[in-house]
């Protein structure tokens, strides 16, 4: 018991009911409209709007980028009524620079959209379902962010 | 299915699906880049309970929900989502990874982290979606 509370220093019942939490989104998405609901298409959809390359106009994007906004814009408000009704309403901060910021986000975004998916769509969504290409490319992400960030830390600190 | 078409339920649907979520991600700190962070330098293993408990609900109610409902409550087919396992997926998601332990940030949490005032995470959020943008036009 020790052992494993030693994993998680800072408790880990909020982990697991957070993940359940996650889980029913996606799980009512699907139960109520049919939908798998990945979190990194709304990032290539949402460019659909105003670039006009054949790539963009594709009608898995144009098709769909609607309800992807929307579902983006519950994820914020979920986080708000989290933030005011849980979090005592105290402004979230990180200290992790700009340039780690903006350039990690560039490959996560750049990545994900040519792998077809990030931690929900294949972590989540595609593991949910049983696909081992989901699971393939859970373990190759999951490889190189460990790579990644222990060699951050060590050159970058 | 366009825009204009989508009923006001189905918006409302996938706008509490959102929310429901969006205030799973914050519970469980995931919208804290230095929680994924801790997980990547192997410090605390919370992210795999996290996913772990997302995995499950979703694979029961992928599983189930075909089988008790002909279609879903608000539309007329259940969607899938086959992914493919080729070189796009393996550079794709091995280039996800690197930005992943750089930044702590990942597509969903960049999002949600603006609705608790972390303003920092406009930064990911614009990398990702300038990301997204290079990939697009990179595409044949």
């Amino acid at each position: 018991m020790n052992l494993f509370l030693s994993l998680f220093p800072l408790g880990w019942q909020h982990y697991l009911l957070g993940g359940v939490f996650i889980g029913a989104g996606a799980a009512l998405l699907f139960v109520l409209t049919g939908r798998i609901g990945g979190m990194s298409t709304v990032f290539s959809s949402t460019w659909s709007y105003v670039v006009q390359r054949p790539f963009f106009q594709q009608a898995r994007f144009v098709d769909s980028r609607g309800w992807r906004l929307v579902y983006a814009l519950g994820l914020i408000l979920g986080a708000l009524v989290w933030w005011l009704g849980f979090a005592g309403g105290q402004p979230e901060a990180t200290a992790v620079p700009v340039w780690q910021l903006l350039v990690g986000g560039f490959f996560v975004g750049y990545g994900a959209r040519l792998g077809n998916g990030c931690t929900s769509g294949h972590g989540i969504c595609g593991l949910g379902s049983l696909q081992w290409p989901s699971l393939m490319a859970v373990l190759t992400f999951m490889a190189t962010a460990f790579l990644t960030a222990n060699l951050a830390t060590r050159w970058l600190a | 299915m366009r825009a204009a078409q989508m009923a006001l339920p189905r918006m409302l649907a996938t706008l509490l699906a959102g929310a429901l979520f969006g205030f799973g991600l914050s519970y469980a700190t995931m919208i804290r880049p230095e929680v994924v962070l801790s997980f990547l330098r192997f410090q605390d293993f919370g992210l795999m309970l996290v996913m772990g408990g997302a995995v499950l609900v979703v694979l029961l109610a992928y599983k189930l929900t075909p089988r008790l409902l002909a279609r879903p409550l608000l539309d007329d087919h259940f969607h899938t989502h086959p992914s493919v396992w080729n070189r796009d997926t393996l550079v794709g998601a091995a280039l996800f990874g690197v930005g992943w332990g750089l930044c702590g940030v990942c597509p969903g949490p960049a999002i949600a982290g603006l609705g608790a005032g972390n303003w920092s995470l406009l930064w990911a959020l614009a990398g990702i979606a300038l990301g997204a943008l290079a990939q697009g036009l990179r595409a044949k």
